[in-house]
């Protein structure tokens, strides 16, 4: 009994400080003008949040959240920073007012429809009591997979997986199209190579990056 | 014991985020970005064995790789200013 109960104090422990983490992280990347900065700081965001949802077992959205957040959209970020300044420019202290006032009034309507959710396992909640409790039941029998989160998106909702994901592929396939990672700009790249080498010019290395680097 | 070291992860972690957060240099938010990462494989595969549940080892494992190929990609991002750049050498038709 005693250890249970400390090891859930442990879990909440250290839920809390995941969350912190987010709470401290989201802060700085309001309050910082270096993009490159800011795009590091969104990779963490997305690590320590996905390393949270481990902690509360939503292990699928955690491998989502680590695959586009920590991976795709650092790169993506860094590719759109490419085509615009490295930068933010300082906003004026009015023009800030509309979006806080929409973020904590969002945040209060969140917080009023928190006390309507069912408590945690609660057997009556909708999710335990209506088709989520036949999954439960049925999926060994049907699919033999011990995670039930697997055969419900891949076999009893497969067809809607497929159209997610194609609509997912054909986004990043978009994206990456109009930030330039196609062949037609490597060609171009390596054309330039070309021009510079046959003029014998060695490449002089670059001077090491910093935040303040306008280039 | 395991918890211990979950602890000294956690302040790890802390100690790092500090570093992304005042690092002078784009260098020491790089360094920070990636051994946040390691940290945070590190901890989930911890986490695990506090929770009782060891097979949150393979999402640290997929979580080690993303890690890699991302630190990859920003570095190489730092060097060229592009990503289109190819990492190895070209054929020797083009010797730069």
């Amino acid at each position: 009994m005693h250890g249970t109960l400390a090891g859930d104090i442990g879990i909440a422990l250290v839920n809390v400080f995941f969350l912190a983490v987010l709470f401290a992280a989201a802060i700085a990347i309001a309050r910082m003008r270096s993009l490159f900065a800011i795009v590091m700081l969104a990779g963490i965001y997305s690590l320590v949040s996905a390393a949270w949802y481990v902690a509360v077992d939503a292990v699928d959205v955690a491998f989502t959240e680590a695959a586009v957040g920590a991976g795709m959209s650092t790169a993506v970020l860094l590719g759109a920073m490419l085509l615009t300044s490295r930068t933010a420019k300082p906003e004026k202290l009015f023009s800030r007012v509309g979006p806080m006032l929409v973020c904590v009034m969002t945040g209060a309507a969140l917080i009023y429809a928190t006390v309507d959710l069912p408590g945690l396992g609660d057997p009556n909640s909708p999710v335990n009591s209506g088709v989520g409790y036949t999954y439960l039941q049925i999926n060994w029998h049907d699919t033999g997979i011990p995670n039930v989160v697997t055969p419900v998106l891949g076999s009893y909702r497969g067809f809607d997986t497929l159209g997610e994901t194609t609509v997912v592929f054909a986004a990043g396939l978009a994206v990456a199209l109009l930030l330039g990672f196609g062949e037609r700009s490597l060609a171009e790249m390596i054309r330039k190579e070309d021009r510079t080498s046959l003029r014998q010019k060695p490449k002089a290395p670059e001077a090491p990056a910093t935040d303040e680097d306008p280039a | 014991m395991v918890a211990a070291s979950l602890i000294a992860l956690l302040i790890g972690m802390a100690l790092l985020l500090l570093r992304a957060f005042i690092g002078p240099t784009l260098y020491d938010r790089v360094l920070a970005v990636n051994s946040f990462g390691t940290k945070t494989v590190l901890a989930l595969g911890v986490l695990g064995f506090v929770m009782g549940r060891p097979e949150f080892l393979d999402i640290a494992l997929t979580y080690a790789l993303i890690n890699f190929v991302s630190t990859i990609a920003i570095l190489k991002f730092f060097r060229y200013r592009s990503f289109q750049v190819p990492l190895a050498r070209r054929s020797p038709g083009g010797k730069s």
